[in-house]
């Protein structure tokens, strides 16, 4: 069997404030390379916790994580940052582009970030990315200027540009319409079948999660069925 | 390196995304070290004046001969008496000469003395000034003149008249403008003076003296030295008063201590005799930095304020940057880059403004009887003022920074990134 992309091992979690709440127990799963998988469950039912724990960007949890074979407990906040900026892409139900900067120089601050290729390497990928996604034309746009759709699809192609080995999507869709939910859908589908590219993506769109491979469904705090 | 381009290059994103704002900071820092500099040169200026007032004119060491009793009295050369402790009553200062001893070797020694600046003999003589039925009492010193304007300035206060004729004229006198006015002599003039022996001579005016001590200007006439030699009746070696000034003022007690028992004079050192100037120098000076300093708190505080709200309007861009993989330090750096941007823009801004102003106030005529060679108000411009102004201007506006962007950098995205 391949090895894991990502692993979680019995991951708990607490909710201190009012009082202390378990809202994760003994999460266990993995998502092989390639794959494409959905968790789902009722809103409250703790699969965002979970996606930011599995995102590491919240580091107070319990048992143990693994991407790609290296544990993340104990790692620092820069260390961690590093393997967000290089491992991992982020698409957001709301797009959370900055909106001081271009599309294009949205999608490249990872990249510039990371500093694996150069400046021009970079703006080069970042183009490609876009003409991919058919945003090639809005790339010098401000961010602002964008409509919703075109926002998530930029999200997506700020997610690719360090090809990370695994894209991570909280409700990616859950703000769009029916049509730019399905482009959006549908460009997911592309990665996957193109270029192999692992995804996890936290919905409660039953329509969304029925036509990935996948599908982790949760319910207070568990996995029910995967 | 490229990272710390990519985190310049977001910095200037965001101050100019809001840019009025970021102004209005940057104004704040520039109109602080504008009026710290402005101050500083101001006060300084002032300071200078001040002090050139006593200090320069004032000799870094005199050499002497105090009018006091014979230290050997014959009582304490008696054998008889040597052994108890002698009171000697209604002792009287001995008629011992004002006149310094072997005054030209004296001169000699000290002209070859590394330390030394420069030497300026001189002696005085107690006259009546005589015009008409009045008679009134004063002084007329014998200088070496160019030792005089080199050393002392003394060209600075003689408004009216060629300082350098008080040598090339004979029997030539520098009036005091007092003296001047209530004689009702003018330039030209020719003024008798009478010394306290009877001996009488008539001076030409060549000059108007206003040292900006109007007390001192009733009295004080100045003349070359074997005018009053000649006054005095005394030969051309006669002098009662060898001025000296140092390389370094600091070491004056020393070497006047050193003078006094090479030379067998008195030797007074210049703090001694004016000490109260520094203290008031260092108080007046002292009151322009704290005042500047406050200034710039002031804008450090703007600073922090507009940083701070920059902060909560940005809380989903700090959110995003740290979830796309910038670090707690990265996204810190980000918000001290505006921060210092700010105090740097607004710092050389202020040096530049600071400079017009004191320019400026340089121009602004100011007049006053005291100070006769003062046209303008006057401006010190001192290089330190500015580089200690753009110091203070990149360490406040960094603590004003630093605090805003340590809480940025302590902002979990997760709370803002589920809180929508």
């Amino acid at each position: 069997m391949e090895k894991p992309v990502l692993e979680a091992i019995n991951i708990g979690k607490y909710f201190n404030d009012p009082v202390t709440v378990k809202v994760l127990k003994d999460v266990s799963f993995a998502v092989r390379p390639g794959e494409f998988v959905s968790i789902t469950g009722k809103s409250g039912c703790g699969k965002s916790t979970l996606l930011y724990i599995l995102s590491t960007m919240d580091t107070d949890y319990e048992g143990d994580l693994l991407l790609n074979g290296t544990v993340l407990r104990g790692k620092t906040e820069a260390e961690l940052a590093h393997i967000r900026n290089a491992h991992i892409g982020f698409v957001f139900q709301f797009h959370y582009l900055l909106p001081e900067f271009s599309a294009l120089k949205n999608v490249m601050l990872p990249g510039l970030k990371l500093a694996k290729y150069s400046d021009e390497e970079v703006e080069h990928r970042a183009m490609n990315s876009l003409n991919k996604l058919e945003i090639g034309q809005l790339a010098l746009k401000k961010a602002n200027q964008l409509s919703g759709g075109e926002k998530q699809r930029v999200a997506i192609a700020r997610a690719l540009i360090n090809d990370p080995l695994i894209i991570m999507g909280d409700e990616p869709t859950g703000n769009l319409d029916k049509k730019n939910s399905d482009i959006v859908f549908e460009l997911f589908r592309r990665l996957c079948a193109e270029m192999g590219q692992t995804l996890l993506i936290v919905t409660h769109d039953q329509s969304f999660a029925d036509n990935t491979d996948r599908i982790i469904e949760m319910e207070d705090g568990r996995i029910i069925q995967q | 390196m490229a990272t710390f381009r990519l985190i310049a290059g977001i910095s200037k994103s965001l101050l100019l995304a809001r840019f009025r704002q970021s102004l209005v900071a940057a104004i704040g820092v520039t109109f602080s070290i504008t009026m710290f500099i402005t101050l500083l040169g101001f006060m300084n200026g002032l300071n200078d004046l001040l002090d050139g007032l006593v200090l320069n004119r004032t000799a870094h060491v005199r050499l002497y001969n105090d009018i006091k009793p014979n230290p050997s009295q014959p009582v304490y050369r008696s054998e008889a008496f040597a052994s108890g402790y002698n009171v000697i009553r209604s002792l009287k200062s001995s008629s011992s000469r004002a006149e310094l001893y072997n005054s030209q070797p004296i001169l000699d020694a000290i002209r070859h003395d590394p330390r030394v600046l420069g030497v300026a003999p001189k002696l005085n003589a107690a006259v009546l000034y005589n015009s008409g039925t009045i008679d009134i009492t004063g002084v007329v010193s014998g200088i070496d003149i160019l030792a005089e304007s080199n050393l002392f300035h003394f060209s600075d206060y003689v408004p009216e008249g060629e300082p350098l004729d008080l040598r090339n004229v004979s029997n030539s006198l520098i009036l005091g403008k007092g003296v001047a006015e209530k004689l009702l002599v003018q330039m030209g003039d020719i003024v008798q003076v009478t010394t306290s022996k009877g001996d009488r001579l008539s001076l030409k005016v060549v000059g108007i003296f206003q040292s900006g001590i109007a007390d001192f200007d009733k009295v004080q006439s100045y003349a070359s030295i074997a005018t009053v030699q000649k006054l005095l009746g005394k030969s051309n070696n006669y002098i009662t008063d060898i001025q000296i000034k140092l390389h370094d003022l600091n070491q004056a007690p020393a070497i006047a201590r050193a003078y006094r028992q090479q030379f067998g004079c008195d030797a007074e050192d210049i703090q001694t005799a004016n000490s109260q100037f520094e203290t008031g120098s260092f108080v007046r000076t002292l009151i322009s930095y704290v005042v500047g300093i406050t200034l710039l708190i002031v804008a450090g505080f703007g600073i922090y304020n507009i940083l701070n709200m920059m902060i909560y309007e940005k809380m989903d861009t700090i959110a995003i940057l740290k979830a796309t993989g910038f670090s707690g330090r990265d996204v810190r750096n980000i918000f001290l880059g505006i921060a210092l941007s700010i105090g740097i823009a607004g710092g050389v801004m202020g040096l530049v403004f600071g400079l017009g102003l004191s320019l400026l106030i340089d121009q602004i005529p100011f007049n006053t009887a005291a100070l006769p060679t003062i046209t303008t108000y006057p401006v010190n411009y001192n290089p330190a003022f500015y580089i200690i102004g753009i110091v203070f201007a990149l360490i406040t506006t960094f603590l004003a920074g630093l605090f805003p962007a340590r809480k940025a950098s302590k902002i979990d995205p997760v709370i803002i990134i589920r809180g929508k």
